[in-house]
């Protein structure tokens, strides 16, 4: 690490494979990155890249059976989180590691009032009465930019827009403080003046908060405005990262390279045709011995089937999954 | 645009309510005003983009169109034949020019059926092709959006999201129409099949010489299809203009917000973006609000937008608005009386501080 601070989250060659009755998928392939105070890492990548999956095997939200963490370590400060057990990971879930999913309709439970919801990670983790407990959800929504938040403590989820549940859901993650949030696409769902209103949010709140958080999208400009560093994934492996302006100024992985072209942007002159990645993402069926992305990548050649390329340093924390050089055009 | 062209689709005035039943009887005691008096023309051989957020009436008033629903008032006239107030048995006959690619290419595809026998179903309702020269054309439908022939005898649950909606597409060709609704077609997809798709819409509408009324959210994805673009908040359209013109030179305050609210995938300009965050939800489109329907959320509301529902006028050529700000007379009232012109540009610089 250049800046010498240590990593909150400490990801090495994590490994999780689905078992199911046509055979395994391998979901997540020796994926390691570290995440350090205060910084935004942005995760990118197609459905099935395996991004989510990543993320929830870091705190076990998979059910196993079907899924199996197979490798790895996960080091939240100095513990390993997938050797600790299910009753310690109670206690990391919701007060070191809070988390954003994708839908805030079905995320929250319908049944319980918000100020229940948002009460029960603090009375459970922080061990407060009822009274702080409901003092702290008003603040908690405050925050989050929910008006009127001492009466809407005891309205239910679907009195609430798209918008604001996730507002909601952030405020529970948000409720014990944690080390780190990680936020599995959590604007996919919402409107673009919504997902703006939102982003600015996150903003706000890191300036004022200093958490570190994980953001997994798909959508490059999100990731563009707010990501201090990127992963982009691909097939269940991390095919680059670095940088958020170093990524995008100089790709390196043909897939990144693709994925920017391929995205029509708005802030500039109309292309005649859009650029495409040929091909379907693969399947996962067994371990790689070979690159996912050759058979949709122009660059490949023999090399690329033979043997799965490691992720080697291209400049400063930046680093690709490539045989092919993109500098040269020739293969490394 | 030289040549005075044919008008295809003409839209006019069109409302699309559904009732709010309520009280013990059931009895009808309001009305979701879902599309509430659009008009719109689409040329021949053009694309007509439709954006706004969810629930703002995009896809209501694209059904609509193509008279899926019964509508509440309004004309609808496709090539001359008023297809408005038309019976359903009319209608049928004139499904073979009007069709439609949905959203969600899971579920609009039936998982019992062979491709083959999708892609066939609308030529055995309405056509006279039989047997092999059936077959024929349903393989040459398939090369056109690019499906493997061999595949012709495979089930939807064996293709991925894109194939699937190629199939969708396959199908709404079958009859040769003139005009298809794509509805959201790329929204389910990946960013790396979004543009295969959207690549083979246009490669078709050059072949085929066909009109789309393209309904989508991804206001990037409609500045590259579409060669004029519509822009519709809360059942209204509220701007309309040549895609260049709209994207260049938005006039309608709900535009410029949508607009400046797209993240740019470049860090380097994304830094220089300036956002216009707007405050709120939409409002339910069961209670409008009074005067303009963005009034609630504008960031340069005036007074009289609270009490006066702004005209949708021609303001430039092709570009059409609904908004007193490009409203000269109301604009010059507002400037005579003096001290109310300041009001507008304080209330903008309350809501702009974030940008």
């Amino acid at each position: 690490m250049p800046d010498g601070a240590l990593p909150v989250l400490d990801v090495k060659n994590l490994k999780t494979v689905f078992r199911t009755r046509a055979g395994e998928i391998h979901a997540v392939n020796s994926v390691s990155f570290e995440l350090r105070p205060g910084e935004l890492l942005g995760v990118v990548g197609e459905s099935g890249s395996g991004k989510s999956v990543t993320m929830m095997s870091l705190i076990g939200l998979l059910p196993s059976p079907p899924a199996e963490v197979r490798d790895g370590h996960v080091m939240l400060g100095n513990q390993d989180l997938l050797k600790i057990g299910e009753e310690k990971l109670r206690a990391v879930r919701g007060r070191d590691v809070g988390f954003v999913f994708q839908d805030p309709m079905t995320s929250l439970n319908p049944v319980f009032t918000v100020g229940f919801q948002i009460m029960e990670p603090l009375r459970r983790h922080m061990g407060m009465d009822k009274a702080k407990a409901r003092k702290r959800a008003v603040e908690l929504l405050e925050l989050v930019g929910i008006p009127d938040a001492e009466r809407r403590l005891k309205d239910f989820p679907h009195q609430f827009s798209g918008g604001m549940r996730q507002r909601v859901m952030i405020a529970i993650a948000l409720a014990c403080d944690p080390k780190v949030l990680i936020a599995d696409e959590p604007t996919t769902a919402l409107d673009v003046t919504i997902q703006a209103q939102i982003i600015e949010l996150v903003k706000d709140l890191r300036e004022k908060l200093g958490m570190a958080i994980i953001w997994i999208t798909h959508d490059l400009g999100v990731i563009a405005g707010i990501a201090d560093r990127v992963m982009v994934m691909y097939g269940g492996q991390v095919a680059e990262h670095g940088p958020v302006r170093e990524v995008f100024a100089n790709p390196a992985h043909p897939y990144t390279r693709a994925l920017l072209k391929t995205v029509p942007k708005l802030r500039e002159p109309r292309a005649d045709k859009l650029r495409v990645i040929e091909g379907q993402p693969p399947m996962l069926g067994k371990h790689p011995s070979a690159c996912p992305f050759r058979a949709r990548c122009s660059h490949a050649f023999d090399r690329c089937a033979r043997e799965n390329p490691p992720r080697r340093e291209i400049g400063a924390g930046h680093d690709v999954a490539c045989w092919w050089d993109h500098r040269t055009g020739e293969p490394v | 645009m030289s040549e005075p062209r044919k008008k295809l689709l003409e839209v006019r005035d069109l409302k699309m309510h559904f009732p709010i039943a309520g009280g013990l009887l059931r009895r009808q005691v309001g009305a979701v005003k879902a599309v509430d008096g659009v008009s719109f023309d689409i040329y021949e051989g053009e694309t007509l983009g439709i954006v706004g957020e969810s629930g703002c009436g995009k896809s209501t008033c694209g059904r609509a169109v193509l008279r899926l629903y019964d509508i509440t008032e309004g004309s609808i006239k496709i090539d001359g034949t008023e297809i408005g107030t038309m019976g359903q048995s009319a209608l049928r006959r004139m499904r073979p020019k009007m069709q439609m690619v949905f959203q969600d290419p899971q579920a609009c595809l039936n998982p019992r059926m062979t491709v083959a026998g999708i892609i066939a179903e609308p030529l055995e309702e309405h056509g006279t092709l039989k047997g092999k020269a059936r077959l024929e054309r349903v393989l040459e439908l398939m090369d056109a959006v690019g499906l493997n022939r061999n595949f012709a005898n495979r089930y939807p649950h064996a293709f991925s999201g894109g194939q699937r909606q190629r199939i969708g597409i396959a199908r709404a060709l079958a009859l040769n129409p003139r005009f298809i609704v794509c509805d959201e077609p790329i929204a389910a997809l990946d960013v790396s099949i979004q543009a295969q798709v959207v690549n083979l819409l246009e490669k078709l509408q050059d072949e085929f010489g066909l009109t789309y009324m393209f309904i989508s959210h991804d206001l990037s994805m409609v500045k590259h299809i579409a060669d004029r673009v519509a822009v519709m908040y809360l059942g209204r359209i509220i701007e309309l203009a040549e895609r260049d013109e709209l994207y260049e030179r938005p006039l309608h305050p709900y535009t410029e917000a949508l607009m400046s609210a797209v993240p740019e995938p470049d860090p380097s300009i994304e830094a220089k973006v300036e956002r216009i965050i707007l405050r709120g939800d939409v409002p339910s489109p069961a209670n409008p609000p009074k005067g303009c329907n963005f009034s609630t959320r504008c960031p340069k509301v005036m007074d009289i937008c609270r009490k006066l529902d702004p005209v949708y006028r021609e303001v430039r050529p092709g570009h059409y608005v609904a908004c007193h700000l490009h409203d000269a007379g109301i604009m010059n009232n507002q400037t005579n009386a003096g001290s109310t012109g300041a009001v507008p540009r304080h209330e903008h610089k309350q809501q702009g501080e974030d940008a």
